[in-house]
């Protein structure tokens, strides 16, 4: 695809390590070494990065939604949100974000879940757990790795009587979030091909994942 | 303990006798064996059909594999019970519990009574038959050692404040899982709301002899720890006592109301009925 290289570049100092074009529906990993930035872009808007963590040195303490909100006695994950392991320590931490605020409460897709929330007629098609798992079996992890995750770009408020959804995202094209690599932290990504609701706008598009060494 | 003066434990004779004079010695938390010699079975249920019956310490755990159609009834005996529940498919205990699709394929993230606890497969592993408004939280999962040691001192399974990973771990163990299958549960008897800024409030309910009444949907794994739920500030290490009545049961029945409530919990049910015709035809291969 043909990316503006500016879009979303703001503020980006240091030694870039890694820089990729992550494009729509597919998976992605790498492993952030611990005071390394990750910087997401959502290159057209709009688009959910289904997104696991896990300790490299030890990938049995990973992400941990709950650990999360209970840290920060919150649920949504904004600017200054320490992302917690399993065992509660900080795995890595937003920095900034030009996008108001991200989920970590509604999962990711999958072609079963799918067949819950939309009919049996979705089942053929693709969906975060196949990138994760086809993902997963490249570093060794499996289907029981899969645990909570986090969904940048894609918002899910709760209604005071519970109501929870993927209604319309608040963010944009060029838009951002900087993770900070607290310890070394493997980093596995389905850029989510959803078609069913609006957490990619329905057209799922390429995002951007830049790791750098602030110098 | 050293100890040079005489004890009653000094031969194997002398050891066995003091071991077996222990015997019928009872406390408040414990199972009762056998589980139909339970003295107050659940109303309308034959103490014949109960399969388990226990009361569980704060700080203390349980797991259950029961069949399908069983039924599991928890009790908040003195009021300040917090049980976490983990579920897991027995025998294919990569699918279990998962309450991100819970909450999201139900559209609520406070579940109650009529709810479904869905697998990561698409399939429903329990229903919610009886609950109060408001005792069930899928976003808190559990306390952590780490946790337990700023607040309490201390967190070791072995010790005075137990943190609620490390019993789950300790418990799928002994089934030959580990801490990988320790996924994210729901917590049971304290409520917890989400304010519209994105802020948690748990509310201790204090309401002695609250009881949830789960039905096992697939034949499953259920593993319930009681410890003081994670947004818990108590800095005494808090939980009562918990009651574990399990009784056998029919499946749920095709034209049961909890399948038919959503269109979401309809095929929920469909994809379990056409894996368990399926697991049925294995022939016990589970």
């Amino acid at each position: 695809m043909t990316v503006d290289t500016d879009l979303g570049t703001e503020g980006m100092t240091g030694e870039i390590v890694r820089d990729d074009i992550i494009r729509a529906r597919a998976p992605w990993s790498a492993v952030v070494a611990a005071g390394e930035v990750l910087r997401l872009i959502d290159l057209r808007g709009n688009q959910a990065i289904d997104c696991l963590l896990y300790s490299a040195a030890d990938p049995v303490e990973r992400y941990s939604a709950p650990d999360t909100f209970v840290g920060q006695g919150n649920v949504y994950l904004v600017a200054g949100t320490v992302l917690r392991t399993t065992e509660g320590r900080p795995l890595m931490t937003i920095l900034d974000s030009t996008c108001a605020r991200h989920d970590t409460l509604g999962g990711a897709c999958s072609k079963e879940s799918n067949t819950l929330r939309y009919g049996h007629h979705t089942h053929h098609q693709h969906a975060c757990v196949e990138n994760f798992v086809q993902e997963h079996l490249r570093h060794d992890l499996g289907k029981r790795d899969i645990t909570s995750n986090i969904n940048w770009f894609m918002n899910v408020p709760v209604e005071q009587d519970g109501t929870l959804g993927i209604v319309d995202g608040i963010s944009a094209p060029g838009l951002w979030v900087d993770v900070r690599a607290e310890m070394d932290t493997l980093v596995i990504i389905s850029n989510c091909p959803q078609v069913n609701n609006p957490c990619n706008g329905f057209d799922p598009t390429p995002v951007r994942a830049v790791i750098r060494r602030p110098s | 303990m050293s100890s040079t003066t005489p004890t009653d434990t000094a031969t194997t004779h002398a050891a066995r006798d003091h071991a077996r004079a222990m015997s019928g010695t009872t406390v408040d938390t414990m199972p009762t064996m056998p589980p139909s010699a339970v003295p107050d079975p659940p109303v309308g249920v034959d103490p014949a059909d109960v399969l388990w019956e226990e009361t569980v310490a704060g700080g203390g755990y349980t797991q259950l594999a029961v069949a399908r159609g069983s039924r599991i009834r928890l009790v908040d005996l003195a009021g300040d019970a917090c049980a976490g529940v983990l579920v897991h498919r027995f025998g294919r205990t990569a699918e279990r519990l998962n309450v991100a699709d819970t909450v999201k394929v139900q559209w609520q993230a406070y579940p109650g009574e009529g709810s479904l606890l869905l697998s990561d497969m698409g399939r429903v592993l329990m229903s919610v038959r009886s609950a109060p408004v408001g005792v069930i939280d899928a976003i808190c999962g559990t306390s952590n050692l780490r946790r337990n040691e700023e607040r309490h001192g201390d967190g070791a399974a072995d010790g005075p404040s137990p943190n609620g990973r490390d019993l789950f771990a300790v418990a799928l163990g002994k089934r030959g899982m580990g801490r990988r299958d320790v996924a994210p549960n729901v917590n049971l008897f304290k409520r917890v709301r989400v304010a519209p800024d994105g802020s948690l409030q748990l509310t201790h309910l204090d309401a002695a002899g609250a009881e949830v009444l789960l039905v096992a949907e697939m034949d499953v794994v259920i593993t319930i720890v009681d410890v003081p739920h994670p947004l818990d500030q108590r800095v005494p290490y808090s939980a009562g006592p918990l009651r574990v009545t399990a009784w056998r049961g029919e499946p749920t029945p095709g034209n049961d109301p909890i399948r038919t409530a959503t269109p979401e919990a309809e095929r929920a049910f469909l994809n379990t009925d056409a894996e368990v015709a399926m697991n049925d035809l294995l022939g016990g291969v589970r």
